[in-house]
């Protein structure tokens, strides 16, 4: 059911042409990066924007090559998207002309094998499983920015992949949504046992969802440091997690981790640009 | 009378309380019965000028017959089969070269835009085409088809073709990016990638070129039918004319305006049903 990822000395890079100078030239988004996640793992990523997390996911999902280094998917290098691996975008990449239940089976399609019944009880099973029953003949455009991504989850989960990669999936949505969507995601990590790589740029998220948290540097990214969580999530439903003094603490590490690389960084733009 | 920014700026309850109380917001003072009342009353009032400005004198009862003589003349035409044999003969004309020009300009349009290199080579190619009146190059028509169906359902299929094309050229190539990397991690092969998200998301943009064509099949047919044609709608306008059989002339031009208009709704009505999805 579940999977490890190795990153191995993974490098990025861009073709760009500068705003100023018109110049074509080669930007690193990512430098030198070492990644394990451990089978059955939620792992999520931090950085400051612009640090090349979207990239790591679009590595991880074999939606682009590196230019350096190897990616490894239970030992096996990655060569290209597949269907042991889902990705949940920020943006609500649903299909607009279909229903909630049409968008899920479309995953299924995919998957292939499965008669027209098979695939519209899996639509239902999986739309079950993030509450969305009663609105599986809705069109996106009658659901909630919540509603939504609970859609694009259950698409994701449907044909069952060892890997779920979601990047940044609550940013644009209102912060008790989003609360709500964090505690029914580690519901369903925890029922579902799927190894979960999870980006975000907001601190108390990340804190809330990993079990480790890795910290990214930014320009070129790489992985600054990583922070085990030990937090007792079970009780989340009952008492407010993120109000507890740990919690605090895993957040104000970060925050100093992230604020570190931030100054130097300023003071170089300053001198950059004066 | 409210205005358009009282009309657009009224309060309304907002979408997440509309779905809280589900129900939608309406506006008291509207109602359907009125907006079609008023819409009536606008058609009424243009039959009312019609009848009216020749019976005083206002124009040449001559040239512009009250509304009464073009109606009683379209009813005459109406029962005695004149009118179905021209309708007829206008309506097979352009049917089949608007239907040629979908079946054609769909496939062809997906296939340009796929590939870039070919999309760059051609698109210049097609906007000077699409530029090109249709009616310039009917003597082109004639001269290579004669004076028979085949030019008119050309011209037809040519005016046709290239709003189409176009429409699909430009549905295809905009396709939401997130859409196709979607596809891409369910690792959808590139037929199934068009046949699932490429083509639905660029129906809408194909539909407006096909109801731009819609209009174009028949205003394109009737001049064409002024030109060289033993029937059909434009041939009875023209021919009236000459034979100073002015009622008949009217009666056909507004058989002309209610097939235009027909053709107009049952597009929209068509587009309606394949885009049920999109929101209001």
């Amino acid at each position: 059911m579940s999977s490890r990822i190795t990153l191995d000395g993974v490098g990025q890079t861009f073709w760009v042409r500068g705003d100023e100078d018109k110049q074509l030239r080669e930007f690193v988004a990512i430098e030198n990066l070492d990644l394990d996640v451990a089978a059955g793992e939620f792992l999520t990523v931090v950085g400051p924007s612009g640090c090349g997390k979207s990239t790591v996911l679009d590595l991880i999902a074999g939606l682009a090559e590196p230019t350096s280094g190897e990616l490894r998917i239970d030992g096996k290098p990655i060569t290209g998207p597949g269907l042991d691996r889902s990705v949940v975008f920020q943006q609500y990449t649903l299909l607009p002309w279909r229903t909630a239940a049409g968008n899920v089976e479309f995953a299924l399609e995919a998957k292939g094998g499965l008669s027209k019944k098979e695939r519209a009880a899996g639509a239902r099973e999986y739309l079950e499983l993030v509450g969305l029953s009663e609105f599986a003949n809705r069109y996106p455009h009658e659901l909630s920015g919540g509603m939504k991504q609970r859609v694009a989850i259950a698409r994701s989960l449907s044909y069952q992949p060892e890997v779920l990669l979601m990047d940044e999936p609550f940013g644009a949505l209102d912060a008790q949504t989003r609360e709500r969507l964090q505690e029914e995601l580690v519901g369903i990590w925890k029922r579902t046992g799927t190894t979960v790589v999870f980006i975000t740029h907001d601190i108390e998220e990340a804190v809330f969802l990993g079990q480790r948290v890795a910290v990214m540097s930014a320009r070129p990214g790489g992985i600054k440091a990583i922070i085990n969580v030990d937090l007792d999530r079970d009780a989340a439903a009952e008492t407010d997690v993120r109000a507890t003094r740990e919690f605090a603490a895993y957040r104000h590490r970060i925050w100093s981790l992230l604020r570190e690389q931030h100054a130097p960084a300023a003071r170089t733009e300053e001198l950059v640009h004066a | 009378m409210p205005s358009l920014i009282a009309e657009k700026t009224e309060a309304r309850p907002n979408p997440r309380q509309e779905e809280a109380a589900r129900a939608k917001g309406v506006s008291p003072g509207r109602r359907r019965a009125v907006s079609v009342a008023r819409g009536v009353a606008g058609i009424l009032t243009l039959a009312l000028i019609w009848e009216l400005a020749p019976t005083y004198g206002l124009v040449d009862a001559y040239f512009i017959p009250p509304l009464h003589v073009v109606l009683e003349e379209w009813w005459q035409m109406a029962t005695d089969g004149e009118l179905a044999k021209h309708v007829g003969a206008s309506l097979v004309r352009s049917a089949i070269g608007f239907g040629l020009a979908i079946v054609v300009a769909i496939p062809v349009g997906a296939a340009i835009a796929w590939y870039r290199p070919v999309r760059e080579f051609s698109t210049p190619v097609l906007e000077v085409f699409r530029n090109t009146a249709a009616l310039a190059i009917l003597p082109v028509f004639t001269l290579i088809l004669g004076i028979g169906e085949a030019s008119k359902i050309s011209i037809v299929l040519y005016a046709c073709f290239f709003p189409i094309l176009l429409a699909t050229i430009s549905g295809v190539a905009t396709v939401d990016p997130q859409l196709l990397r979607s596809a891409k991690v369910l690792g959808l092969s590139p037929v199934a990638t068009f046949r699932k998200v490429v083509f639905p998301a660029a129906v809408p943009t194909i539909f407006t070129g096909i109801r731009i064509s819609g209009a174009a099949a028949i205003l394109v047919l009737i001049a064409a039918e002024m030109i060289g044609a033993t029937a059909g709608l434009g041939f009875l306008i023209n021919y009236a004319q000459f034979n100073f059989l002015i009622p008949k002339m009217y009666a056909a031009i507004i058989t002309t305006a209610l097939l235009g208009v027909a053709v107009n709704y049952g597009l929209v009505a068509l587009e309606r049903r394949f885009s049920r999805w999109r929101p209001a």
